[in-house]
């Protein structure tokens, strides 16, 4: 069935090249979510993405794009892939009305009505030439001619980036738009953890070329903590598996954990440790934990 | 339609816990009545520009906790019955008090000294 088929299926990605390597990339989407792909710079995101766009062969590894074999099947999965990179350049000396006919023509999906819609909610003149653009009005330009075509999977690399707030607005207003189909998946990358945090359902983090953690995010949420603790003198800390950092030398430690449960409670206590505050995190400080964890580990 | 509800990033408390929060307000002031639909759950995350998965994690905590039912195909409701509101409301002034008897265990006041502290704020609005 088409729709248990998931939109997007990376397993075991290898792809090496002189300074970077991308090593056992596993990422799954289900139709209908949208998942924000998170890393610092240069962790993998865009090799990630042209890979499972085809633009680019892994050197091993399997890639399925909405059921399609990738890069063989490329052709006939692009009908149905809306992808914007923020290094895409439309032609400057033509308008956003000839890019708009230019798209009609290729694709049959092409929905004029949404198009003319977009056009009035992204705050774009059709007839201007897209060398005057702003850089948010390029972006904005960008995103229409992919939505107006529908596609069942919208890829989109760094879409916020360099936007001012209300541009960002609008973008994220519409990509949530898009969901309101159940059918319809969004992949985006950011290093926007605030716009990620809001919008996305599945979050992956990659560093160094590897997957450091993916999940849904109200698991993310709802794992991480951080805790205070008041350490009386002469009692040690137990030693806790879920505890991925500990800071402090003095009567006040502070932990964090990947896996808060009531049971922790129960641990210190018997060790004599007393819990002060338990404070959530937000994602970008579950980011940060998970990546400093993740390097400290594979530095052992 | 109903009016979307407002996600603070600045407030402390879980998106899905601002939504569950707002809703069950919406149902106690009776601006959500018994039986009226209430947005699905794609409808609601496109309008307030949150997951969906936010909105339906909030959504199965209001069933679980009987203020909303979902009918299988037809969507979700405002669950029926006429004790639902003040009983919501009792349960929002619950969470406010536990939120208060929290804030003086960090303080360390005294169980008397919170209740003296309530007193003297029931006091000063009898007074306006």
């Amino acid at each position: 069935m088409i729709a248990t088929t998931p939109a997007i299926e990376l397993r075991g990605i290898h792809k090496a090249f002189r300074f970077f390597t991308l090593q056992e990339v596993s990422l799954e989407l289900s139709p209908g979510q949208i998942m924000g792909f998170v890393g610092p710079n240069g962790a993998g995101k865009s090799t990630t993405i042209r890979i499972l766009m085809g633009l680019l062969t892994a050197d091993a590894g399997h890639v399925r794009v909405l059921g399609r074999a990738m890069p063989q099947e490329q052709a006939l999965a692009k009908r149905d892939i809306g992808f914007v990179s923020d290094d895409m350049r439309l032609f400057g000396n033509a308008t956003l009305a000839w890019h708009m006919k230019f798209v009609e023509r290729t694709y049959a999906k092409w929905d004029s009505r949404y198009a003319a819609q977009l056009l009035s909610r992204f705050n774009l003149q059709a007839e201007q030439p897209i060398k005057g653009l702003s850089r948010g009005e390029h972006v904005k330009a960008l995103l229409l001619l992919v939505l107006a075509r529908r596609p069942r999977l919208l890829v989109l690399d760094e879409p916020t980036s360099g936007l001012d707030p209300v541009a960002r607005q609008e973008v994220l207003s519409e990509l949530m738009d898009v969901l309101q189909d159940e059918d319809r998946s969004i992949l985006f990358s950011s290093h926007n953890t605030a716009d990620v945090e809001r919008i996305s359902d599945q979050i992956t983090f990659i560093d160094r070329g590897r997957i450091v953690d993916s999940r849904d995010k109200e698991t993310f949420l709802e794992r991480w903590r951080r805790i205070e603790l008041h350490v009386r003198d002469g009692v040690k800390l137990p030693d806790v598996p879920s505890v991925v950092d500990v800071n402090g030398t003095g009567r006040v430690a502070t932990v964090t954990t990947n896996y808060y449960t009531p049971e922790l409670h129960r641990i210190y206590e018997r060790a004599g440790v007393e819990i002060h505050e338990v404070q959530r995190m937000s994602l970008e400080e579950i980011f940060v934990a998970n990546v400093m964890s993740s390097r400290k580990e594979r530095a052992r | 339609m109903h009016s979307p509800l407002n996600i603070s990033q600045t407030d402390p408390r879980p998106m899905y816990l601002q939504i569950k929060e707002q809703i069950r307000h919406r149902v106690a002031v009776g601006d959500w009545k018994a039986g009226q639909e209430v947005p699905s759950i794609r409808a609601l995350a496109a309008a307030v520009r949150v997951s969906v998965i936010t909105v339906k994690r909030a959504y199965l905590e209001l069933e679980r906790e009987g203020v909303i039912v979902t009918r299988h195909g037809k969507g979700s409701f405002v669950a029926g019955g006429l004790e639902l509101p003040t009983n919501l409301q009792e349960q929002e002034l619950d969470e406010h008090l536990a939120a208060a008897a929290r804030i003086a265990r960090l303080l360390g006041l005294s169980d008397e000294e919170l209740l003296e502290r309530l007193e003297k704020v029931e006091r000063s609005m009898v007074k306006k």
